[in-house]
């Protein structure tokens, strides 16, 4: 799998497939999508380019451990829960903030957070997996 | 009762633990003299609780509360009677004296400030015994004592006889916890209430009640447990592993007798029945026979004061049993004569050990010279122990006689166990406190002098203690034996006790009948000694060795059951996993006539109705026929690769028909969890270096595929049958018609996840994230694995595969 188109052409991939995962992300409120699947399709695209181009450089990709990222998610996930305090009301009852822009009003909310948490833990936790193992198969050459 | 008496109580049982956890700080402040000054916490709240006295005599009850869990109305409540008073002030005045004689004994030791921080949380959690009023802070602070117990008993943990006793002593007690617990939920559905203070009033409806035997059981085994009765006596000598402190605390005034004061507490509610008193008299009164001879047969001061304490509470627990006014009475009396000279004496032998380097009754002699302070406390101490006149003990005695002057049977049997059981202790008393003082003087490993002040203080002041409250007997009967046997017995009880001694008492006669006895035994002694271990050596065993056996046996099973159960290999897991599942499908479907409503008996023979041909459209037919394009390149697959691949095939034709028939997120999530499972499926196949081959056997193929196709039959099956029915959509109705409004967001399945059961997900991700960081263990764990004996061949492989 190690040839030279697939290494020239995973970057690109990659980049899609990270946008992609962003969008269907932040989608998932409406139309099918949502942090779990969207975390799923960053980590394929992160398992993608290390195996075109090596787990050392997916690695250097990513500037941080792939388990960072996840519990990055959790922590946020929790706190979009804890949010709820300043409004005196039971953990994890959701806040709605509409920001006006002129043409369009753009929705904010701490379910929107907390999907967000769900795609680190779940991005980074399948990464952390698959680079794992690509390091171990690469350990043996 | 003014505001701040909540807080103060409260204090008295908390505090302790504040100073314990202080105490290895203040121990490095203030180093030669961290016994004295950490001493001043029990002996501050002593003399707190002595303010209680008067009032409590008057006939008042103290009670506290602070808010805990006002949730579940469980409060933090405390409650002062006349018992509860007498043991807090035995254990908080003695407790004094121990902190300031560890603070000498201990000397020097390298852990003597932690030490000491868990001498006073044993003694706190022993105070929150007797002040609690809930029963389930009762439960608590009981458990407490068993953990701090474990800690000073295990404290010399480089020793295994230490340790040994230590988790004997915790297993033992934590059984009677259990107990305890049931014990105290049973009456508390019984009667509706968890405070002490009301129980008295309800303890005819438990007494009446068909549950009353059990209820007994649960409380009796704690107490027992607890107060080493036979047959759970054992761990009590064992526990002498711990340092003398502790046993000098352990034995006079706490966790020993928490177990009695559970009984004397319960007597209004359990007591006065056939069964309790039948049972109390039987167990205390072979507790206290087995004691008393086995303090007989050994040498070691320590652990005859050990055995004698077995025998004391077994003596407790017979006169708790008979219940009688003059019992409860002689108990009263008897808890605080023995809590002093029991406390006084194991202080004695700590110093003579301290001071002459042996503790064996057989190398040591003519100590008085040497020590003269010492012998005149152990003096003073024994002679509250053999119970004669100038010491409390005395009316003790005379107490526990006072009921049994009569010529039934019952009575006699219970009379002639007391004498024998008096008699022996009384002997066991003059051997441990005057034998070593008297005679020539005996060579010992260091040269005995006089122990410094602080480990003096502790057996004067006590000895004194038993000799001050006989001389004021009068007082002592009204503001302790009064209100405590008062709240035993749940009824106005007076004091009689006086100067006044009848010649023509019986009861006088029997006293000197129990002082000839124990000087026969005392002269006697070393033959009774040899008699004695000739009969245990005869026996083979005791409850010491059955323990043992059953520990090993316990860990031989638990192995076992871990070999059987636990035996890891991985595929060997997968089936048994898979054959529950297939059981867990098979049985509702077939053995509870879920298969009758697919197809009812009628049908049955109509092979033409179910056999009929789907209307499908095209493309559904070619979802199909992916699937079992997929299904049949998994069979055909050559090697594992192939196999991984193909059944990325068919999970896609399974995601094709989750979008074909409306579920867009699930076909999407199927997609990606397909692609992302052959992907790491693949890099697995590499990393464990499996064989390109599957080499399973043909029996385990046969096994495997009998397996799988039980499993899918029985899914198929069972969604068939639910499906037949009519669907509850009363669910899937409301997130519909709620979704947008309460939540904002048109996809349900989203608006579920993140918003409706989002603490569900939190805990899922927290799941996801524990798991990817226990693979990544797993992973890292064969980071370098052995290098492989033919390099070459997984070489190969891997270019297969990648």
């Amino acid at each position: 799998m190690n040839t030279l188109i697939f290494r020239t052409f995973a970057p690109l991939i990659v980049a899609t497939m990270l946008v992609f995962s962003v969008y269907i992300c932040l989608r998932g409120h409406n139309e099918p999508g949502g942090g779990f699947i969207g975390g799923l399709i960053a980590a394929s695209s992160i398992a993608i380019l290390g195996m075109a181009s090596g787990p050392a450089v997916a690695r250097r990709a990513l500037r941080f451990d792939p388990l960072g990222f996840a519990g990055f998610g959790v922590f946020i996930a929790g706190l979009s829960g804890l949010m709820s305090i300043f409004n005196d009301t039971p953990f994890m009852t959701s806040i709605w903030l509409y920001l006006d822009l002129g043409e369009t009003t753009v929705p904010f909310s701490t379910p929107m957070v907390f999907d967000i948490g769900v795609y680190f833990v779940v991005f980074g936790t399948i990464a952390s997996i698959a680079l794992a193992l690509e390091d171990s198969s690469g350990d043996e050459s | 009762m003014e505001p701040g008496q909540d807080a103060s109580i409260a204090l008295v049982a908390i505090g302790p633990f504040v100073a314990a956890a202080l105490a290895p700080v203040l121990h490095r402040l203030t180093r030669p003299f961290s016994g004295w000054v950490l001493a001043l916490v029990p002996a501050a709240i002593f003399l707190f609780l002595l303010h209680f006295i008067e009032p409590i005599a008057a006939g008042n009850a103290i009670s506290a509360r602070i808010g805990w869990i006002p949730a579940y109305g469980l409060d933090l409540s405390f409650f002062i009677d006349g018992l509860s008073l007498t043991f807090a002030l035995t254990i908080s005045g003695i407790g004094a004296l121990i902190v300031l004689y560890a603070g000498s004994y201990l000397k020097g030791h390298p852990h003597l400030g932690r030490f000491l921080g868990f001498l006073l949380a044993f003694m706190g959690s022993m105070l929150g015994l007797v002040l609690a009023d809930s029963m389930l802070a009762l439960f608590m602070f009981w458990e407490l004592t068993a953990v701090m117990s474990f800690l000073l008993i295990g404290f010399d943990h480089e020793r295994q006889a230490a340790r040994r006793g230590a988790i004997q002593a915790l297993v033992i007690t934590n059984i009677g916890g259990m107990g305890l617990l049931v014990g105290v939920i049973l009456v508390n559905q019984l009667s509706g209430t968890w405070e002490l203070s009301t129980w008295r009033e309800v303890g005819d409806s438990v007494r009446g009640h068909g549950l009353y035997g059990l209820v007994l059981g649960c409380f009796l085994l704690a107490a027992f447990t607890k107060s080493a009765q036979v047959p759970f006596h054992f761990w009590l000598p064992n526990a002498m592993e711990a340092p003398t402190p502790v046993s000098a605390f352990l034995h006079s005034a706490t966790m020993v007798q928490a177990g009695v004061y559970l009984l004397a507490r319960t007597t209004p509610v359990l007591g006065g029945t056939t069964a309790w008193t039948v049972i109390l008299i039987c167990f205390g009164g072979a507790t206290l026979l087995w004691g008393a001879l086995g303090a007989m047969r050994q040498t070691d001061l320590k652990q005859m004061l050990a055995q004698s304490t077995v025998a004391s509470l077994g003596l407790l627990v017979l006169l708790i049993g008979m219940g009688s006014e003059a019992a409860i009475a002689a108990a009263v009396i008897y808890f605080v004569a023995h809590a002093l000279y029991k406390a006084g004496l194991f202080m004695v032998v700590g110093a003579i050990d301290h001071e002459a380097g042996t503790r064996d009754i057989t190398a040591l002699g003519g100590l008085a010279d040497r020590m003269p302070v010492t012998f005149i406390a152990a003096a003073l101490a024994s002679f509250s122990m053999i119970g004669l006149p100038p010491a409390i003990g005395f009316f003790a005695k005379e107490e526990m006689y006072l009921d049994l002057v009569s010529l039934q049977w019952p009575q006699i049997a219970i009379l002639a166990a007391l004498l024998i059981g008096n008699a022996l202790l009384a002997a066991v008393g003059g051997l441990v406190a005057i034998r070593p003082f008297l005679g020539a003087l005996a060579p010992t490993p260091k040269s005995g002098h006089e122990a410094p002040v602080a480990m003096l203080a502790g057996p004067v002041v006590l000895g004194a203690a038993g000799l001050v409250t006989a001389l004021m007997v009068d007082w002592f009967g009204r503001v302790v034996l009064a209100p405590t046997a008062s709240a035993v017995l749940n009824k106005p009880v007076e004091s009689h006790l006086s100067w006044a001694i009848d010649p023509a008492s019986p009861v006088l006669w029997l006293s000197v009948a129990t002082w000839v006895l124990a000087i026969l035994a005392y002269r006697q002694a070393a033959a009774i000694r040899t008699l004695l271990r000739r009969l245990e050596a005869a026996l083979g065993w005791t409850a010491d060795t059955v323990f043992d056996a059953v520990m090993f046996g316990l860990i031989r099973f638990a192995g076992a059951v871990t070999r059987l159960l636990h035996h890891g290999r991985l595929e060997l897991y997968l089936v048994t996993v898979f054959a529950m599942l297939a059981l867990a499908l098979a049985v509702p479907l077939f053995a509870l006539g879920g298969i009758e409503a697919l197809l009812p008996n009628a049908e049955l023979g109509n092979w033409s109705a179910w056999l009929q041909w789907p209307e499908l459209r095209p493309y559904e037919w070619g979802v199909i026929a992916l699937a079992l394009v997929g299904l049949s390149a998994i069979l055909a697959a050559p090697n594992r690769l192939v196999a991984i691949l193909a059944l990325g095939v068919q999970g896609t034709a399974v995601a094709l028909i989750f979008l074909l028939f409306g579920a867009p997120d699930l076909a999407f999530t199927q997609f990606m969890v397909e692609i992302l499972s052959v992907v790491i499926l693949a890099l697995v196949m590499t990393r464990l270096r499996l064989d390109e081959r599957d080499q399973r056997p043909f029996e385990d193929l046969l096994r495997d595929g009998t397996l799988a196709i039980v499993c899918g039959a029985g899914v198929s099956l069972l969604l068939m049958v639910v499906l037949s029915g009519t669907l509850d959509t009363r669910l899937s109705d409301f997130f519909t018609a709620t979704s947008v409004p309460v939540a904002h967001g048109a996809n349900v399945v989203n608006v579920i996840l993140v918003d409706y059961r989002g603490f569900d997900t939190l805990g899922e991700i927290s799941v996801v994230m524990a798991a990817g960081i226990a693979i990544m263990v797993l992973l890292r764990s064969r980071q370098k694995p052995a290098p492989p004996a033919a390099p070459t061949a997984p070489r190969k492989r891997r270019k297969a595969v990648v």
